[in-house]
């Protein structure tokens, strides 16, 4: 269970990531923040950024079109 | 070193932060409004200190009161999703009055029906990641801008500020 859940659900390009980055600057470090996308770029783009940030990105699912990230903050 | 191979892959110049982003702004119709803000505010996100300098067409991009606005004109690229296919505009339909107006409508619609952000939405959000504005002040005097009509937080600089960032900014892009 993450300790916050975004819903990302209907936005494109970068909102995604924005709106993550946001939710990530209120979590303290160590916690965890599941993010739901239906953007198929958020794939490719979610690895990026984790890589980039250095936050981790646990663990990613596909079911019906909606995208699942967990991430740790770690950067 | 002498040649690339030897640098072993991507090199920073001595004193230059890798995490560090410059943009040049040079358009403001609503299509090219979107790669500058774009960009700037993922890299924000990604922890990178960004500048954007917004010089001639770019420079309305900072107006509190934003009127974007896109045109078909010449632009044979702009393909709508119409009627299940892409439909362009040929010039002479494009030069009628009204015709960039309802473009316009039509693409702020798609924007908004493909959960795409709006202009002064992701303007917005590269105030809050701390983006360092430039506004040009030849461009404000060419086209006889007043500071007062840009938005809050916005610096006043010319080439030489511009060039400055440049120096110290490891990614350097020109839209």
């Amino acid at each position: 269970m993450a300790d916050q859940v975004l819903d990302a659900k209907g936005l494109n390009c970068p909102l995604p990531i924005l709106k993550a980055k946001k939710a990530l600057k209120t979590l303290e470090g160590g916690k965890t923040l599941e993010i739901q996308s239906t953007d198929p770029g958020s794939v490719a783009d979610f690895a990026a950024f984790c890589r980039t940030t250095g936050n981790e990105l646990v663990e990613q699912s596909e079911e019906g079109g909606v995208w699942t990230y967990l991430i740790r903050k770690t950067g | 070193m002498s040649n690339v191979a030897e640098m072993g892959g991507a090199q920073v110049n001595p004193g230059v932060d890798p995490n560090t982003m410059s943009i040049i702004v040079t358009k403001g119709s609503l299509d090219w409004a979107y790669p500058p803000f774009i960009l700037s505010t993922t890299a924000a996100a990604m922890g990178l200190d960004v500048t954007m300098f917004f010089t001639f067409y770019g420079l309305p991009l900072l107006m509190k009161d934003l009127k974007l606005q896109v045109s078909s004109l010449g632009n044979p690229a702009m393909k709508m999703p119409m009627m299940g296919m892409h439909m362009g505009m040929p010039n002479l339909v494009s030069a009628i009055p009204g015709v960039d107006a309802a473009a316009s409508k039509m693409m702020k619609n798609l924007i908004k029906k493909k959960g795409v952000a709006s202009i002064p939405e992701l303007r917005e959000l590269a105030v809050e990641a701390d983006v360092r504005m430039i506004a040009c002040q030849m461009t404000l005097d060419l086209f006889e801008y007043s500071q007062d009509d840009m938005i809050e937080g916005i610096e006043i600089g010319g080439a030489a500020t511009y060039i400055e960032v440049a120096t110290k900014s490891h990614i350097n892009l020109f839209i």
